[in-house]
């Protein structure tokens, strides 16, 4: 037996070793749709609780959209469960390329290919369009993805102070014999809410010949006045040479991701990027859900002025309770509790009073920055958001954080 | 041979380079990869740099993740490298 006695043991230890460091991840089962009323089972066995989400990426509601519900079981109808293939041998139906087409015109780029995830699309952009005589400069706060993608890619690799465009700058120069350069940044950093300076970004990436590729992950859909994304509220549609976004948030929230941007940098990633070469690609019925979210999304832009409401609604209510918030004008608002204990116990009693909203603590986030990360959706209705300030300000007076500053909850609960 | 100020001119190109406004001073002896002040990625800003500077080459091989961890070992490396050259 290879999984000896001895073997078990040490994973065994390494699995403790995570616990002992407050670090275990348990997961929690809904036993509803995706919504903002949900149902949960917490901790595991226990009874049913009825809770307000506030931790979903469900930013425009329409994770469990009846329309989109029914445009998934015509394409399961229509086009079948799977593929059995991936794309290049007998895996591409015509929904996939339409939904290509959809992307493309969707975002203002030149092209788009599909991928089982964003996670997957991060994996396999940069090794398909770069070699070892090439640099990638990323943001210092890019997501997982983006870092697993650049690890996988021979590349050098740099990166430059969050949102310094000073930095970048520097590092731009710095490596201007390169043959080809690469800016790398999340479009809105999912931790803090914040949005990229695309439209300097982009200057610069003209001034230094450099391509700029943006994670649009948290912005597809519903940031900009159309919900185009991160480089629609910066004015620089046409100008992003490269844009990986998902579609299981914002847009439908089931799976599936993509590369969309210069003809010739997507046609290379249809010929090289291994995830989408040896992984079959999303499902019928996810492709025919995601063609109906883009197709409510081109009709109006109601879903995105109710979220960009909501949030603005959400943020004032906090404000004005007295918690300290990250600044910030998206759907990410994250209230700062800086202790990961504090974070944690926050959580349960939030829970309790039936509000699901999650802590991050390191490593997820740097150390002494622990918080609540609430995330505000369009299907969330004002008794929502109105039930949800009620269970935070009750919570809040219980640890009496409300109106402290950030030097005061740390003196009172530590780093 | 000790190179008159590289300590000083290290400890300060990795406090402007990688340390926030508000953090702790370096000293000489910090671990900065193992203290993830920097992160492995990060350190090729820092071997530009000194190539730049003392015009030498690091080949990859010597330039470890351990030979980085503190401002005195890379000043050590960086001494080594600059001997080589003669």
């Amino acid at each position: 037996m290879a999984f000896s006695g001895k073997v078990r043991a040490a994973y065994q230890a390494q699995l403790k070793g995570i616990e002992d460091a407050g670090l275990f991840k348990r997961e929690r089962f809904i036993h509803s749709p995706q919504a903002a009323d949900i149902e949960v089972e917490f901790p595991a066995g226990s009874s049913l609780k009825k809770v307000i989400n506030m931790c979903a990426n469900n930013y425009l509601g329409l994770s469990s959209h009846p329309d989109v519900v029914a445009a998934a079981h015509e394409g399961l109808d229509t086009r079948g469960y799977g593929m059995s293939s991936v794309r290049f041998i007998c895996g591409t139906q015509d929904i996939h390329r339409e939904l290509e087409s959809r992307v493309t015109a969707f975002l203002g780029t030149e092209d788009t290919l599909l991928f089982p995830s964003c996670m997957d699309a991060n994996a396999g952009v940069f090794e398909a369009i770069l070699s070892k005589d090439d640099v990638m400069i990323s943001d210092r706060l890019v997501h997982a993805s983006l870092i697993d993608g650049i690890r996988l890619c021979p590349a050098m690799h740099d990166t430059y102070k969050h949102s310094d465009m000073g930095h970048l700058e520097e590092k731009l120069q710095l490596h201007s014999a390169k043959r080809l350069k690469v800016a790398i940044t999340d479009g809105v950093f999912s931790m803090d809410g914040d949005t990229a300076k695309l439209d300097a970004m982009a200057a610069l990436c003209e001034k230094y010949d450099a391509m700029l590729l943006v994670d649009e992950s948290h912005a597809s859909g519903f940031i900009g006045k159309t919900g185009r994304g991160t480089h629609e509220k910066c004015g620089v549609v046409g100008k992003i040479d490269i844009i990986t976004t998902t579609f299981g948030k914002a847009l439908g929230g089931a799976s599936g991701g993509c590369v969309s941007g210069r003809r010739e940098l997507v046609e290379l990633c249809r010929q090289r990027a291994r995830p989408y070469l040896f992984s079959n690609t999303i499902a019928p019925v996810v492709v025919s859900g995601v063609l109906k979210v883009m197709e409510i999304l081109s009709a109006s832009t109601e879903r995105r002025d109710k979220l960009e409401k909501n949030a603005a609604y959400w943020r004032k209510g906090l404000t004005e309770a007295g918690f300290v918030l990250k600044e910030g004008d998206t759907p990410i608002v994250p209230v700062m509790l800086f202790n990961a204990k504090l974070a944690q116990d926050f959580s349960l009693a939030l829970y309790e009073e039936g509000i699901y909203a999650m802590g991050f603590f390191f490593p997820v986030v740097p150390q002494s920055q622990a918080r609540i990360r609430t995330q505000i959706s369009a299907g969330h209705e004002i008794h929502h958001l109105d039930r949800a300030l009620e269970a935070f300000k009750k919570v809040g007076k219980k640890f009496d954080i409300l109106g402290r500053t950030k030097q005061e909850i740390i003196a009172k609960y530590g780093m | 041979m000790p190179i008159e100020g590289l300590k000083d001119i290290v400890l300060n190109y990795v406090t402007k380079e990688y340390l926030e406004d508000d953090s702790e001073p370096l000293t000489y002896d910090t671990p900065l990869i193992s203290g993830g002040i920097v992160d492995s990625f990060s350190m090729v800003s820092l071997k530009r740099f000194l190539e730049n500077k003392y015009a030498i080459s690091i080949p990859d091989e010597d330039a470890t993740p351990e030979a980085f961890d503190s401002v005195n070992k890379v000043a050590d490396l960086v001494e080594r490298f600059v001997a080589k050259k003669g």
